[in-house]
């Protein structure tokens, strides 16, 4: 089942990588939250010994567009040390599964 | 949903292996534009492309953006200039291709290609006035692509025009010998040419195209590279199977970019070419992607196969992640904008022959190829006719883009920059073909049966 949400391609995905350090799921949820922009699923591992962490988020509600979100992740993202980077989720939709 | 794994295998195709959409291209037609006023017509040309591709360079970047890959180049291809400037009585076209470079500078667009005529049978009068016109128009702008169409399967090689492409690439070289012949690197002489390729310089907008079109094309050598890699010495079927489900990650790629490029410019989707288009960005190369299945150098013997395998592997891939697959579709083996083919010719691995032999197994043909500038025109025009016969009789495209070096000699370099590189001047066979290359008229098409 393809939801709603999937087709209108409102899903979107964080990525980051770096550093481990306190604060990096708050400060990039705190981001989120301030534009009604609704996580959907955390994941996060330690691969190659770099932290990376996957954010599912979903921006049919923000207040803000793509390209804001983009600017302030990664703002944040030179803040912290870490390469924050969001993507449209069709791009990993398209090339993961048939 | 998605794995880690999978989410950071995407970004590292496009953060370590330079994974890209190699371009965007609006096929425009201009067939509407033909009228007996060439001042006319050249109005009705600028308005038509700017009007059209306005918005091409925005939606490119936004796209880029949203789905953090880099889309390298957003280009235009338009009709054969030969088809519409034939209307008009004026003898040399030029202001045609100054009007084409206007209109690509206003949408910001690098490449414009479409200054072309296909003559594999015959020359109009409007095809005999266009690649006259070539060399200056080259040498005039910057922005415009010219091609010419020689030879097809069902008709066979035009040799009349591959003597006068012979003149003509000859001349290009001359008028821009201060710019390392620059020009020729503009200028692509096909067999069974493409109507829909969004590749330069070779790309136009054929007749059998609707009025506006999206097409796009991949790259990702370093990814296919880097895959081959992690197969280590397995046996061929896996290599084959690797570099498939590969060519197919990349391919979807285009086939997004592509389709919402479309859905976003409210213009027809048409074709993702699957090439395997390298830069001249370290670890970007198709030879490299040869030498890492085993060979030591590109050019070693071996390298035909080699290069059969990753051609067919693509197009495996790509037929499957793609509902239309177009343009030219097989692995770009142009010597200077490949950093490993750099090297293999500077190091005497690769020659001009064994070039010729890959050509082949691949798309596309001699691809920016240096030559001695005192490289006879009839050798240049033998070196299209040879080009032209494996086209013809395999029923593929194959295409030259040469540049004669003037004042260069073989272990000299052409530098051109940016995507187009440098190439080492590379030897061309001293025995003359002036004989044959001067008989006239036309080969045959072949026969398609009795295939050995």
């Amino acid at each position: 089942m393809v939801n709603k949400n999937e087709e209108s391609g409102s899903r979107v995905i964080i990525s980051v990588l770096g550093q481990d350090r306190v604060g990096i799921i708050a400060g990039v949820s705190q981001i989120l939250s301030e534009h009604n922009i609704n996580i959907l699923d955390i994941s996060q591992t330690i691969m190659q010994g770099i932290f990376t962490m996957i954010m599912i988020i979903d921006m049919e509600k923000s207040s803000i567009d793509f390209a804001r979100l983009k600017g302030l992740l990664q703002q944040k993202g030179e803040e912290m040390g870490l390469r924050i980077d969001a993507q449209h989720e069709k791009v990993f939709r398209y090339m993961h599964r048939i | 949903m998605f794995t880690i794994q999978e989410i950071i295998e995407t970004i590292k195709m496009v953060q370590e292996e330079n994974l890209d959409i190699r371009t965007i291209t609006m096929g425009i037609s201009l067939l509407e534009c033909a009228h007996e006023n060439n001042k006319i017509a050249c109005t009705k040309i600028y308005d038509k492309i700017t009007r059209l591709a306005s918005r091409l360079v925005p939606v490119g970047e936004e796209l880029e953006r949203e789905f953090g890959i880099p889309i390298v180049n957003k280009r235009i291809s338009v009709t054969p200039v030969s088809l519409i400037a034939g209307a008009s009585s004026l003898e040399d076209y030029l202001p045609y291709a100054l009007t084409m470079e206007r209109a690509a500078e206003e949408v910001g667009v690098n490449f414009i290609g479409g200054f072309s005529a296909l003559v594999h049978k015959g020359y109009t009068e409007g095809d005999r006035r266009l690649i006259n016109s070539i060399p200056q128009a080259l040498a005039e702008t910057e922005r415009v692509c010219a091609s010419v169409n020689v030879a097809t399967t069902k008709t066979g090689i035009n040799m009349d025009a591959v003597f006068h492409m012979g003149r003509v690439i000859k001349e290009t070289a001359e008028l821009t010998a201060d710019r390392d012949g620059l020009g020729c690197a503009k200028l692509v002489v096909f067999a069974n040419v493409p109507e829909d390729n969004p590749f330069m310089a070779g790309a136009f907008h054929g007749v059998g195209e609707p009025e506006c079109v999206i097409n796009t094309g991949v790259s990702g050598p370093g990814v296919v590279k880097k895959a081959v890699e992690r197969v280590g010495d397995g046996d061929f079927g896996l290599l084959a199977e690797t570099i498939k489900k590969t060519a197919f990650k990349i391919t979807r790629m285009g086939e997004l970019v592509g389709r919402e490029a479309a859905r976003r410019l409210n213009v027809p989707f048409g074709i993702v070419d699957i090439s395997l288009a390298p830069t001249p960005a370290v670890g970007d190369s198709v030879a490299e992607i040869l030498e890492a299945m085993g060979l030591e150098r590109c050019g070693s013997h071996g390298t035909t196969a080699a290069l059969a395998l990753l051609n067919d592997a693509v197009k495996k891939g790509g037929a499957m992640a793609s509902s239309y697959v177009g343009g030219l579709s097989g692995a770009f083996i142009p010597v200077s904008e490949d950093e490993g083919m750099i090297r293999a010719a500077s190091e005497g691995a690769l020659s001009l022959e064994k070039l010729e032999a890959m050509t082949s197994v691949c798309s596309v043909g001699l691809d920016m190829i240096a030559v001695p500038g005192d490289t006879p025109v009839e050798t240049i025009a033998a070196i299209i006719a040879d080009e032209a016969a494996i086209g013809v009789v395999n029923q593929k495209t194959t295409a030259v883009r040469i540049i004669p070096a003037f004042g260069k000699t073989v272990g000299d370099y052409v530098e051109f920059g940016g995507l187009l590189g440098r190439a080492p001047v590379m030897a061309v066979n001293k025995f003359s073909a002036e004989d044959f290359i001067k008989r006239g008229g036309r080969i045959p098409a072949p026969v398609n049966s009795l295939g050995n």
